[in-house]
């Protein structure tokens, strides 16, 4: 199988576009990738690395939309949605209330995808923090699939954005995605049970969803799906299990999901509400911390059955 | 004729200023005194290009108040200019008026949302950013306060603007010396505010007599016109609270009101002295 990092196949997308589309902008606050190299190369005029400075990178790429770019603003996860998350508070929630603006913001390296890293790296609270603020929609793929047909909504949509990639290559979970805009995707249909999951974890359920043959929904506009087709989606199921690779209880994934399903059982799966120095492994660390392979299928199973 | 023009309005909006201040007790009155010069100078003085009937006009030079709390002395000069009804002024802090105790992009004439410190400059940055790519050759201009440079963000953007060589961009400091709940110098002493945007690479103007609206208006309008490859600053020595007396040398001024009782005897004696 072919696996491929969500930030290369949506970057050459982007690349693409900005070939014929002239208000596109980039910003990155001094983080790479090769294709990023190309942009640079390509469009100097519309690529800047602000440096090691993201509170100036949200600042800058507001200036930029308000002027009518579309900015897409970038950096590793945890830094661009917490060390300036009262920059993107103000100057893209609070502002983009009153003014329109085409606002993209990257975070690379979602959940602990950069497992060796430690808590600084890791990022477990954007989902929550994010989905926090008014008139920002939380986009997390699991996928390069989806990662890259999300270049054409982020274009279309005059309006701020979060981007949550994870910073590893990962294998495509389908081919295609119909009807991309209601925001989610039915990986396997099944019984009894739906999990409703997003970003990484959604390759981790596939196997367990099969294997039990329950439902497994991949959630990727997290504040922004289609409500009546979800509603319709969960219909037959009783029970709903949240998966998210982000602190458990705190506001993510899991909320979301309770708020707007209070007539069901939900069981909600995260990373436990603690910073890790574990080192080792992704699959290592998400043991040590609630969110091991075994115990999401003992859980399951607990359910099916 | 025209400095006499620019000393009358001065007088006008310190005047105005005070009467919002009377009904609005909460607005913060000693920071918005201290720019009116300034502010004056660049409206009425016509240094930057606007259109009160299309306030987000494409040709117009982005002016962005990043010391938010204090640009009250704004609500007159633009009801003035004509940018919404003069009656709005009656009912600055009132139920369902516009205008708050802290002005924010609703109002007419206003750019960005403020209130919290140290955003205006990076903004200003992306805007003026904005504006070279698109061959515009509009002017950004950003008013901050002096105590708003303890953010660090402002830095960030310091350093930003020279590496880009954004001479579309002017910042105005309104250094009237006084933070909170201090002098500025004994929280953190800003030193040689000058020295230090030289040596970031910006250039330096500074007006000692930020209440002489001749001086202010000449340096902000060579300032804001000149360019040669680098941003620009233009420090005004201001007095925080100027026109009441006992704000003026008061290390608290900041927070503190005047007694509306007081304000009709410190209008009258204004008028008496034009």
């Amino acid at each position: 199988m072919q696996i491929k990092a969500m930030r290369d196949v949506f970057l050459a997308a982007l690349y693409e576009e900005m070939e014929n589309d002239k208000s596109i902008f980039f910003l990155a606050a001094d983080f790479g990738s090769p294709i990023l190299d190309k942009i640079r190369a390509q469009y100097p005029s519309r690529f800047i690395n602000v440096g090691i400075a993201e509170q100036n990178l949200i600042n800058v790429a507001t200036g930029l939309a308000l002027e009518g770019f579309k900015v897409f603003a970038y950096a590793i996860a945890p830094f661009i949605t917490m060390r300036c998350f009262e920059q993107i508070r103000v100057n893209v929630s609070v502002l983009s209330s009153i003014r329109e603006m085409n606002i993209n913001i990257i975070g690379v390296g979602a959940g602990v995808s950069y497992a060796m890293s430690g808590p600084t790296h890791h990022c477990l609270e954007d989902l929550s923090i994010m989905r926090t603020l008014p008139n920002i929609e939380v986009f997390s793929p699991s996928d390069y699939v989806t990662a890259e047909m999300y270049v054409k909504r982020a274009l279309s949509m005059q309006t701020p954005k979060y981007i949550r990639f994870d910073a590893q290559p990962l294998g495509a979970l389908r081919e295609d995605i119909i009807e991309f805009d209601k925001g989610f995707d039915v990986l396997h249909r099944g019984q009894k049970v739906a999990i409703i999951s997003t970003g990484y974890m959604s390759h981790k359920a596939i196997t367990m969803a099969k294997d039990l043959n329950v439902t497994l929904i991949d959630l990727y506009l997290i504040n922004q799906y289609d409500h009546a087709k979800l509603k319709e989606a969960l219909h037959e199921f009783d029970t709903l299990v949240t998966l998210e690779e982000a602190f458990a209880n705190s506001g993510g994934l899991d909320a979301e999901i309770n708020f707007h399903f209070k007539d069901k059982k939900i069981i909600n799966l995260g990373f436990d509400k603690k910073y890790t120095f574990d080192i080792g492994s992704r699959e290592f660390i998400h043991q040590h911390n609630g969110l091991g392979m075994e115990r999401i299928k003992m859980i399951l199973m607990e359910n099916v059955l | 004729m025209k400095n006499n023009l620019l000393k009358e309005k001065a007088t006008f909006i310190r005047i105005e200023t005070l009467r919002i201040h009377k009904i609005a007790q909460e607005t913060r009155v000693a920071s918005s005194l201290s720019p009116i010069e300034i502010f004056v100078a660049l409206y009425y003085g016509k240094i930057l290009q606007f259109n009160p009937h299309n306030p987000r006009d494409e040709y117009r030079d982005r002016f962005i108040i990043s010391k938010g709390h204090g640009s009250i002395s704004m609500y007159p000069l633009l009801a003035d200019l004509g940018f919404f009804d003069k009656e709005e002024l009656k009912h600055v802090c009132k139920e369902g008026t516009f205008l708050g105790g802290i002005p924010d992009p609703i109002i007419p004439g206003y750019e960005t949302v403020n209130g919290s410190l140290g955003h205006g400059l990076g903004v200003g940055c992306g805007m003026a950013l904005a504006l070279k790519t698109k061959d515009q050759l509009q002017n950004v201009v950003v008013l901050t306060g002096d105590g708003e440079l303890d953010e660090g963000s402002n830095w960030e953007a310091i350093m930003f603007a020279p590496q880009h060589q954004l001479d579309n961009l002017t910042l105005i400091v309104d250094y009237n010396k006084v933070s909170m709940l201090d002098f500025s110098k004994n929280i953190i002493d800003l030193n040689s505010l000058n020295a230090k945007f030289e040596a970031f690479h910006w250039d330096v103007y500074e007006v000692k007599e930020g209440h002489n609206v001749e001086e202010v208006y000449d340096l902000l309008k060579e300032a804001i016109n000149h360019r040669n490859g680098k941003p620009k600053v233009v420090i005004v020595n201001t007095i925080k609270g100027k026109g009441v007396p006992f704000l003026e040398t008061h290390p608290l001024s900041h927070i503190l009101s005047v007694k509306p009782e007081d304000i009709d005897v410190l209008i009258k004696e204004l008028e008496d002295a034009n």
